[in-house]
């Protein structure tokens, strides 16, 4: 054994590290410079805009470094990008909520950096330990975040429920881990996958335990209970984060674990996520209904829509896959669409949430009124918004794989989900008008009008999200 | 290998026996003294493994870094832990039936693996064999280039938590006078002194 060991190769983790380090000399700015939030804020922006950049510009093909620990193929660079951008338009969301709270802290942006690396981590990661340690280090800064308006009762609780309930999952996710590995003999997700013929039953324990960990990240019944509660008691902004990028780092893992380490026993693992998916379809779309908080409405809305996504994975075929991205994508671009419009619900009183504050919106703000209503349309699933081929893509798939039944389930959960999409709409439209709004801050503004000319104008071109899916999901396979 | 085998189940007796006693003591000082003991027989069984760097790390973290640090909390909090467990037995039907069922899981997945005996061929050593070098080298051999990505990252979690808990806790009162050091080096004699000539049966205006 010669004590001489290679360096692995640094570059495919180029993002990561940018941002690492970025996160690091921010820290130092605001620990040592007085007033340093909005510089931190912008410097955080840049970085997460940078890091896109460089994702996109790393050499193309499969590559696979850190001992096989780490891996960036088309299915990463898709999500990483989406994760990227959901960060960058939180930090964006956070800038004028902050000012009219007097939250301004420059951690706040420090912890979103950390929280995105652990995200571009957890779309890479090759092996459980790699696996563990990005779904960790996201994890404990968001915990952090959901607490950070500490002299709320509301945001605390939040936080140390989001904490308990995290720890828990995490047990759980390690617990299969383990046990993956005892049965397997490597945490390497190719090694898993050559030794899984022979694995049998422990192996599927394992996989369940790890399933339930993940479960627990995308806010998947049945477990999603934290998922109202956290949306509520959280700082608005920090909601819209939750809602947006660490879903779609963790069903990246979802969608990456089963399919490179299990593909031997994918029937034993399509029925987990069968399950999961109808169960979260259903409750997503009728405990919604009874909701006036227009957070815990999201979240509710959130725990179906990952029903709907999760359909693709239990197609497991790459146009299941495909569907998989094109939702998330979506799903990103409408989430922080409606979340720029909640963080606008200021009236002289200050923040509301309440679906009633927006009684007769068209008449006093007939633009936001438009922007929120083509968001929950979109939300809904009608035709020809963007909302519509992102169900389109994962019920083609499920179909073309069989699994009819779901299909429709799926189908009935969303007409069961519009109803509440649409009330809001009756409640802007057509209600006497309450308390107007204040005036619509600019970056706002432009978050809405961005995110609402994507789900308006998908129809007309929708290759270059489709076809990177495309390409994504092929590389799975 | 007798010997060993008595050590074994001496380690193993005494690791779950404290572990037991640390939910079942009364007084919470002593819950940390049984986690302290659970510890110690936990590293033994790690010498016993002939991993006794493992062994020295957790004598050296946990018994002494974090058992003491549970035990600085404990004495200094002041938690009425009585209050705590009024509840206790109100749970306890769920808690036995969830922790039946993991105990069930955990003897089904125990049998399958005795039974699928294929099952260790797959397993692949990255570390060189024992007679070769000692495990601490083979640990430093590795940690730093084949495992330093999982190495940095681990240290990233940790600034995670430490950048949390200040978040979280730090209060900056605008009333509390605090010492600059730097403010004070910086003092010259300028600016600090002033020579006023006093005349005599005047006085300083």
């Amino acid at each position: 054994m010669s004590p001489i060991v290679e360096m692995p190769a640094l570059l495919p983790a180029l993002p990561e590290i940018l941002l690492v380090v970025g996160a690091m000399a921010l820290l130092m700015v605001g620990a040592y410079r007085e007033n340093s939030v909005q510089l931190v804020n912008g410097c955080a922006f840049a970085l997460l805009v940078l890091a896109a950049l460089v994702v996109y510009a790393l050499p193309s093909g499969r590559i696979v470094t850190f001992g096989g620990g780490f891996v960036l193929d088309d299915f990463a660079r898709v999500l990483k990008i989406l994760t990227l951008a959901g960060s960058a338009a939180t930090i964006a969301l956070a800038r004028d909520y902050q000012a009219a709270e007097r939250q301004e802290k420059f951690e706040f942006a420090i912890l979103i950096l950390l929280s995105t690396t652990g995200m571009l981590m957890l779309i890479s990661a090759a092996d459980l330990i790699a696996l563990y340690l990005g779904l960790e280090l996201m994890s404990l800064a968001l915990y952090v975040v959901a607490a950070s308006n500490r002299d709320s009762i509301r945001s605390t609780e939040a936080g140390l429920k989001y904490f308990v309930l995290g720890a828990l999952s995490s047990g759980m996710l390690l617990y299969g881990a383990s046990l993956i590995y005892g049965f397997t003999g490597t945490v390497n997700f190719a090694g898993i996958a050559k030794a899984a013929g022979q694995g049998g039953l422990g192996l599927t324990f394992g996989l369940v335990f790890l399933f339930a960990g993940f479960c627990f990240k995308v806010s998947a019944v049945p477990f999603h209970m934290w998922t109202p509660d956290v949306y509520e008691g959280a700082p608005t902004p920090v909601t819209a984060f939750f809602a947006s990028a660490p879903k779609i780092a963790a069903i990246a893992i979802f969608v990456r674990a089963p399919i490179t380490a299990f593909p031997e026993i994918t029937p034993q693992w399509q029925q987990i996520v069968v399950f999961v998916s109808i169960a979260s379809m259903v409750l997503g779309a009728f405990a919604a209904i009874g909701q006036r908080n227009i957070k815990r409405l999201m979240a509710y809305s959130a725990i179906g829509h990952m029903g709907f996504a999760l359909i693709g994975l239990a197609a497991a075929t790459p146009e299941g896959v495909q569907g998989v991205i094109v939702y998330m994508g979506i799903y990103l671009a409408m989430t922080l669409g409606t979340f720029a419009c909640i963080l606008s619900m200021r009236t002289s009183h200050g923040l509301v949430e309440n679906i009633s504050d927006l009684a007769g919106l068209a008449r006093t703000k007939p633009g936001m009124a438009f922007f929120l209503a083509t968001m929950m349309f979109s939300l809904a699933g009608i035709p020809p918004l963007a909302g519509f081929f992102a169900k389109y893509f994962v019920f083609l798939a499920a179909i073309k794989a069989g699994l009819y039944a779901l299909a429709v389930i799926g189908v009935l959960a969303s007409v069961v989900g519009a109803y509440y999409y649409l009330l809001i709409v009756k409640v802007m439209y057509f209600d006497e008008a309450a308390e107007p709004f204040e005036r619509m801050p600019g970056l706002l503004k432009v978050v809405t009008g961005v995110t609402g000319i994507f789900v308006l104008l998908f129809f007309v071109y929708p290759a270059p999200l489709v076809s990177a899916a495309a390409a994504a999901a092929k590389s799975l396979f | 290998m007798i010997l060993a085998a008595l050590f074994f189940y001496l380690f193993a007796g005494v690791c779950v026996a404290s572990a037991f006693m640390v939910i079942a003591a009364k007084n919470p000082v002593h819950s940390v003294l049984f986690l302290i003991l659970a510890f110690v027989s936990a590293s033994g069984l790690f010498v016993l493994l002939g991993a006794e760097f493992l062994a020295m790390i957790l004598i050296v973290v946990y018994v002494g870094a974090v058992a003491v640090l549970f035990l600085f909390v404990v004495m200094m909090l002041d938690v009425d832990f009585a209050e705590l467990r009024q509840g206790f037995l109100n749970y306890l039907p769920v808690g036995a039936l969830i922790g039946a069922l993991v105990l069930v899981e955990l003897l089904l997945v125990v049998g399958a693996w005795v039974i699928g005996a294929g099952v260790p061929k797959t397993i692949t050593a990255p570390i060189p064999p024992m007679d070769a070098i000692t495990n601490t080298e083979a640990l430093g051999l590795v940690l730093y280039t084949r495992y330093v990505y999982y190495f940095q990252a681990a240290g990233i979690v940790l600034l995670v938590a430490m950048v949390g808990a200040i978040v979280l806790t730090l209060q900056h009162r605008a009333r509390v006078k605090r010492q600059d050091m730097a403010a004070q080096v910086r003092r010259t004699k300028a600016e600090a002194m002033e020579v006023v000539k006093v005349r005599s049966g005047q006085g300083l205006t």
